[in-house]
């Protein structure tokens, strides 16, 4: 039984049984019937040391491939800078539980209130709540809001721009739901304002769901589709890259309602899918139907200035079957990510980021163009990622540069491959696939 | 130490910066050229900070926060163990954490076998067939097994199957995930031993059960032992039984819940396998099922092919999807780690020493707090306010005194079965000397609550910020430095 993370001595246990009133450990578990009570060991590995942990994930690290990363599809290669995974590992944040005790939790409850307020500078919108699992469950949950706001309604419209887990992650929310999800058509890459009007006009919709940029790639023209939907009393979602938005117009400036997506995109190391981000952005008029966490100023009994969790009365475990959601925690500790990541880029530091990221997918495009073995899909304007006819197989594209450690050319139709620039590619990383590609 | 009170933008200076970026080579691809329609008319104002700005701010903050690792945190229902720093070393190597989601899976193979290995460990601990890891947290979980369970019942075109059964102590994520899964919630109630009311829950089964989301041990910290029974009466009513695993953590090595009967479960990896709680997450919420249900689990699945190889599966029946990619790998990394450091030999002393703590504290208290339940308890136990209630002293009191004397709170006002609840789990990490002086403070409060209630009822005096105005926070939100400033 002695073993580091357990500080029972033998003595301990015998004093300890003693208080109780019981002679061993499985008296404790008198209560449980004797036919379920497991007689052997898990059929698990033996106890590793520190050291042979540490051989373990590095003969296993051998077996994933360290690829330079030219794709994105809802997850970016950006830059991280040192600082925060140091400022990160300090256990007064990471080994803290959600803020329930303010007194002692106030390093908690303003990095989520400076969250909250950095992420509504870049929607646009008043509220933001203290972040969500990730962009796809977020844009599922602003689903959610639309359809409590929506009374009755019970349809919900989606375009078929945006990323395709995205698009199954909340279908699979309406199904279970019983919410109707239709989607809009696209032409040129991007949505069908005209599909999408006919759609309204049929009725009952309570909310419309559009990516920027969309799963080309495309920066969308949201023209006039606010006004289109808020004609038929639908909310307007946009789930949006929010790096992106340090230099797109923003949801609040397309007159959306809801503004959704992953945080990922904002220094965020790419692990594999997860921990990442999602945040979730509102009008005031919907705070209430809002979930998760929020946290307000308010003072202390001194007058001191102090952050709280607010309009609790929202949540799950004060409505129980009646609540709206059943967000119970949020990603904290990636919400504090990405808050000293904003905080160090600045607005200057993200609008860099973007234009390095321009640049380099400008030059890939056109780069790429020019190699013979690509021709342009839609003629749309792009930010850091962008789709392309291949005029060779797909697999051959993806197959040659994987060969050579790139990892690009996701296929999002067939034979329509995309790629995505941040700014940490080099132009020699850059001029590297383009030489691989004219290879083929 | 001086009390710092800044928020980030009021640090902020115009033409200050805290990054490095390279030089732009490729300048004449510029963003100016972007249609003007498509360019923000108004910059987000992000604080212009330095970088030792930044370093310093956020240490100073951390200082106000209190974490497992700053003392005693005694939260009920939250196994807030120790979160061992062999997991983070590990889960941060960048021969994991660079990998993108979407690249080919034979240049992921580590990565998915530490999905796979780990998915089987549960499964294994657990008593069932299968786990998926992609849902992100425990009410996520929740959702995601309660989608299985109508996904079971659609597939077998038993449509009528839209009311599951929630215990009047359950999780308050419970009902919430069944709503939000389409479907009605029927409350059975406890008996005054805090069980189950079997012959309550009878009545209740018939053709239009879904099934029963069960916490075992209960809310109480008490072990269903009807649990048999129960299972035979759903089962026998075409209902499954989810196991809701917020408490699994006393099971560790002594019983698994496949066994007793559930169908489904999930797990929160941040309480039983020690991956921190983040101030609030990130967690994960593995979903396990039987056999006869693995076909519906979410996709993508993780499956390993006759040769040993690892590829990502989207089966027909699956339920759908419910995470952006495979879920927080990052967190399944930390629960891996935990898993092989512990391995057979040690993992299955979690459960009866955290028993073992959670006892030792009740037996210590209950003559100066009320234990309306008597009996062993498991890993964590309720009492009802403090014995003497001439006092006038709440809950509340206690708790807000405690944080005076350097310990976290525990839950309190859950279970909603009692008026003055005080939820107290210990965990199997802490030491005995731990558990005394936490002891020797809680009968203090005690004490004082009946000598000087005021130094109680206005507690904490010692915490960076006093009691807070929570009903003008809620009257009058502020949500954004742009409104506070004004």
């Amino acid at each position: 039984m002695n073993y580091k993370y357990f500080p029972h001595t033998e003595a301990d246990i015998c004093h300890m049984l003693e208080r109780i009133g019981i002679q061993s450990l499985d008296e404790l578990y008198a209560d449980v019937p004797e036919s379920v009570i497991l007689k052997k060991d898990y059929d698990l590995p033996s106890s590793l040391s520190e050291t042979e942990i540490r051989t373990f994930f590095q003969q296993l690290g051998k077996k994933n491939q360290q690829l330079t990363i030219f794709a994105g599809a809802g997850a970016y290669d950006h830059y991280a800078p040192s600082v925060i995974a140091q400022l990160l590992s300090r256990s007064e944040f990471f080994t803290a539980y959600t803020p329930y005790q303010p007194e002692i939790s106030q390093g908690t409850l303003q990095y989520i209130f400076e969250f909250q307020s950095m992420i509504s500078e870049l929607t646009g919108l008043e509220c933001t709540n203290a972040s969500m699992y990730d962009g796809t469950t977020a844009t599922a949950e602003a689903m959610f809001m639309a359809i409590a706001a929506g009374k009755k309604k019970n349809r919900i419209l989606i375009s078929s721009t945006v990323q395709p887990n995205t698009l199954e992650v909340v279908s699979t929310y309406a199904k279970f739901r019983g919410i109707e999800l239709e989607q809009i058509q696209a032409t040129d890459g991007v949505t069908d304002k005209a599909d999408m009007e006919r759609k309204l006009e049929a009725g009952d919709v309570a909310g419309v769901i559009v990516s920027y940029p969309n799963k080309y790639g495309i920066i969308e023209d949201f023209s006039g589709y606010a006004d289109a939907i808020h004609a038929k009393k639908g909310l307007f979602i946009i789930q949006a890259d929010p790096s992106a938005l340090a230099v797109l117009k923003s949801p609040a400036e397309w007159g959306a309602d809801i503004a959704c997506g992953d945080g990922q995109s904002l220094g965020m190391p790419l692990n594999y899918g997860g921990p990442y981000v999602g945040y979730l952005s509102c009008v005031k008029d919907l705070v209430r139907k809002l979930p998760g966490r929020i946290a307000g100023a308010t003072t202390d009994v001194d007058g001191k200035r102090a952050f709280v969790l607010t309009l609790q009365a929202r949540e799950q475990h004060i409505r129980r079957e009646k609540a709206n959601s059943n967000i119970c925690s949020n990603q904290s500790l990636m919400a504090l990510y990405v808050t000293i990541y904003m905080a160090l880029m600045g607005k200057q530091g993200l609008r860099e980021v973007n234009e390095l990221s321009y640049s380099g997918a400008h030059y890939l495009h056109d780069q790429l163009l020019a190699t013979g073995k690509f021709e342009e899909l839609f003629k749309q304007p792009f930010l850091k990622e962008f789709t392309l006819r291949s005029l060779v197989p797909a697999e051959t594209v993806q197959q040659k540069l994987l060969e050579q450690g790139i990892f690009g050319g996701i296929e999002v139709d067939k034979d329509c491959l995309s790629f995505c620039v941040t700014e940490k590619r080099t132009k020699e990383e850059i001029d590297k696939l383009v030489a691989i590609i004219k290879e083929i | 130490m001086k009390y710092y009170d800044k928020l980030i933008f009021e640090l902020s200076k115009e033409g200050r910066k805290g990054y490095t970026l390279p030089e732009n080579r490729l300048k004449e691809y510029t963003l100016a050229s972007l249609p003007e329609g498509l360019k923000r008319q108004q910059a987000p104002e992000l604080p212009e900070v330095s970088e030792f700005d930044v370093v310093r701010h956020y240490t100073n903050i951390s200082n106000k926060n209190f974490g497992v690792d700053t003392g005693f945190y005694p939260l009920g229902s939250c196994t807030m163990k120790y979160n061992p720093k062999i997991n983070e070393e590990m889960a941060g190597q960048p021969a994991f954490a660079n990998l993108h989601p979407l690249q080919p899976a034979a240049t992921a193979q580590g990565a998915l076998e530490v999905y796979y290995n780990l998915a089987h460990a549960l499964a294994e601990i657990s008593g069932l067939a299968e786990f998926t890891l992609n849902p992100y947290a425990g009410a996520h979980g929740e959702l995601t097994g309660l989608m299985v369970m109508r996904q079971y019942h659609l597939k077998r075109g038993d449509l009528k199957r839209t009311k599951v059964i929630v215990p009047d102590s359950a999780h308050g994520t419970n009902p919430a995930s069944a709503a939000v899964c389409g479907l009605n919630v029927v409350e059975v109630k406890s008996k005054p031993d805090g069980r189950i009311d079997v012959e309550h829950l009878k009545p209740l089964l018939d053709d239009t059960i879904a099934g029963i989301m069960m916490t075992n041990p209960n809310t109480l910290g008490l072990f269903e032992s009807d649990i048999l029974e129960i299972a035979e009466l759903v089962h026998a009513c075409g209902g499954l039984l989810y196991y809701d695993g917020a408490n699994l953590n006393p099971l560790l090595g002594k019983c698994r819940p496949g066994d007793m009967g559930f169908d489904i479960m999930h797990i929160n990896l941040h309480k039983t396998f020690s991956t921190p709680h983040g101030g609030g997450g990130p967690g994960a919420g593995p979903v396990g099922v039987a056999k006869a249900l693995v076909d519906y689990l979410p996709s993508p699945r993780v499956c390993k092919a006759d040769d040993g190889t690892f590829y990502l599966s989207h089966p027909a029946d699956s339920l759908g999807r419910v995470s952006g990619f495979i879920g927080n790998f990052g967190v399944m990394m930390r629960a891996y780690t935990y898993i092989l450091s512990l391995g057979k030999e040690y993992i299955k002393y979690v459960g009866p020493l955290a028993t073992l703590n959670a006892n030792y504290i009740k037996e210590s208290l209950k003559d100066c707090y009320y234990l309306p339940i008597e009996g062993i308890c498991k890993h964590e136990f309720v009492f009802d306010g403090l014995l003497d209630k001439s006092t006038g002293v709440t809950t509340l009191d206690v708790a807000k005194r405690l944080l005076d004397y350097g310990y976290h709170a525990p839950t309190i006002y859950f279970p909603l079965l009692f008026h003055q609840s005080i939820m107290i789990e210990p965990t199997e990490t802490e030491s005995l000397e731990t558990l005394d002086e936490f002891i020797d403070v809680m009968r203090k409060v005690a004490r004082e609550a009946i000598e000087c209630p005021e130094e109680v009822k206005t507690a904490p005096h010692h915490t960076p910020v006093r009691r807070l105005d929570e009903t003008n926070a809620a009257k009058h939100p502020i949500l954004r430095y742009r409104d506070l400033a004004q």
